[in-house]
């Protein structure tokens, strides 16, 4: 599918959420509850067939922690931008996506470990680079006097 | 130590024959600080458990304070054997945030670089893979070969391992007028060296007998675990992405996308030696046609990009290599995720190893190609 394509195919199945067309790919922007249901329809559905999860990030808006996947199908080759934000800055959680692509279990456990947005349902959830204790260094309000020299 | 005692008291998830070893975080066949935790019944391996993050160097945090054009040079301190293509990702990047054509020139002498890099990386895995697998000899051969390389890099930019030679909007100097007599000299001779590896290896029954059909990934699992590069394209998954995202001067050359569908470590092994054969064939298509002219285009003394999300995705040696910026209109990023392979890799081991010897545990590593700093960033 082309973009155009994609986004009127969006728009139609999933009519709770908002399409748009970023800079390079389509985004389609989800709520909390809708998350998992919506990213497993995207993977089954024989239309869409998102079966690859290329990128998972996870970002700090100031107001609130968004997760951002960046899917690809390998039969139709076309790629698209899921994002989803949480209701809560501190203690911020969301439903797992590892038991639909693998590979997001490891991509979640990085970003628990940089950001400490906790995931439901996720099997292994520990920290995967720091040490328990560590803060969150990829929260904006991260303060570490000692290694990051501010100029 | 302590989730190997919580294991030992936990006496119900360890069997009475079963032992746990750790294998690294100094570890000859891990080629760097990485320690993995191997669930063992004889020498039947049950589980591995990667842990990594010895050498986290939070450079996703250092890119945040700092320019788009300093970001280039913290990239090839994650992955430095794909360290130019790692270079290109972010320069791509940002030319595509601010919409900059770059001359022809920059293309072609970007992808010969890139090429040569594939190149030096596949050797550098080549020869220490026969060494992981005891065969000591490899490893000369293959860093007799690469030196060669090295030197020319060296001769381009001055830095042999982390180029640097890339910026946003073009490389940082012309290419140094021996550089396509050199290139084509190496050409010439690699080709001739590159079937004494199938004599030293490639045909040795040792070897054949202890990669043939070790490490089993099938085609839906390396998707599912998003293994790319050579090791998922041995695995049938048809993910280079020089030719499904052709970048710089890639829509231009004719090559083949090497696919292997028997899945296994020897499969993994063929497709890179299939692929070094692939790299010389592009570069002797583009190193005599390269165009006169400017070899960067002038960019602003302060790069700020357009507020927004940009993503770039190019193909380094080991799998797929993606930059992902927002960007709030200022002269650093909001933020930086870099998607990294050999992340994304380590962790299809598991999946690979299970069942098999800890000897072929060793074997399917060293087909993995990993390099530390590019999983741990």
């Amino acid at each position: 599918m082309t973009n155009e394509e994609l986004i009127a195919y969006l728009t139609t199945s999933f009519p709770q959420t908002e399409v748009i067309l970023g800079s390079q790919y389509v985004e389609m922007t989800v709520s909390e509850a809708q998350y998992h249901s919506v990213a497993l329809q995207l993977k089954e559905s024989k239309d869409s067939s998102f079966d690859y999860l290329f990128c998972l990030s996870g970002v700090d808006y100031a107001e609130n922690m968004g997760v951002i996947c960046h899917l690809e199908s390998i039969k139709h080759r076309h790629a698209m931008v899921l994002k989803v934000r949480t209701a809560d800055r501190i203690n911020p959680s969301l439903d797992t996506i590892s038991d639909i692509w693998i590979t997001a279990k490891y991509h979640e456990r990085e970003i628990f470990d940089l950001l400490g947005i906790k995931f439901n349902n996720h099997t292994d959830l520990r920290r995967l680079f720091l040490e328990d204790g560590w803060g969150f260094p990829l929260r904006k309000d991260y303060v570490d006097e000692i290694r990051i020299v501010e100029r | 130590m302590s989730e190997i005692r919580e294991i030992i008291l936990n006496s119900d998830r360890l069997a009475t024959d079963e032992y746990l070893v750790n294998m690294g975080p100094q570890h000859p066949s891990t080629h760097g600080v990485l320690r993995m935790l191997v669930r063992l019944e004889g020498e039947k391996v049950l589980n591995i458990e990667p842990h990594i993050g010895y050498i986290h160097s939070g450079i996703e945090k250092m890119c945040e304070a700092i320019s788009y054009p300093q970001i280039i040079h913290l990239t090839d301190r994650m992955d430095y054997l794909s360290a130019h293509m790692n270079n290109e990702a972010v320069a791509l990047c940002v030319e595509k945030a601010l919409q900059v054509e770059v001359p022809d020139r920059v293309n072609y002498i970007r992808t010969i670089m890139d090429e040569l890099s594939r190149l030096a990386s596949h050797q550098l895995w080549w020869c220490v893979m026969g060494m992981d697998l005891g065969a000591l000899t490899t490893f000369f051969y293959g860093l007799r070969d690469r030196e060669k390389i090295l030197d020319i890099f060296e001769e381009t930019c001055g830095a042999r391992l982390t180029v640097n030679y890339n910026l946003p909007g073009g490389v940082m100097f012309d290419i140094h007028p021996n550089f396509q007599k050199r290139v084509k000299d190496f050409v010439k001779y690699f080709r001739t060296k590159l079937p004494e590896y199938d004599q030293l290896l490639s045909g040795n029954v040792i070897f054949r007998e202890r990669t043939s059909g070790i490490g089993y990934l099938s085609p839906a699992d390396a998707i599912e675990y998003g293994v790319t590069g050579p090791s998922g394209r041995a695995s049938g998954f048809s993910c280079d992405l020089r030719k499904h995202q052709p970048y710089s001067a890639y829509p231009l050359v004719k090559f083949n996308e090497i696919l292997d569908h028997r899945c296994d470590t020897l499969a993994r092994y063929e497709v890179r030696i299939k692929e070094m054969y692939e790299s010389l064939s592009i570069i002797d298509q583009l190193i005599d046609n390269i165009p006169e002219g400017e070899y960067a285009v002038k960019m602003k003394g302060v790069i700020k990009l357009p507020e927004g999300e940009f993503f770039q995705r190019v193909e380094t040696a080991r799998g797929e290599f993606g930059v992902f910026v927002i960007s709030d209109g200022k002269k650093n990023p909001y933020r930086v995720k870099f998607r990294s392979p050999g992340f994304s890799n380590l962790f299809a081991l598991n999946k690979m190893a299970k069942g098999h010897k800890i000897a072929d545990l060793v074997a399917i590593m060293s087909t993995l190609d990993l390099v530390i700093p590019d999983i741990d960033r």
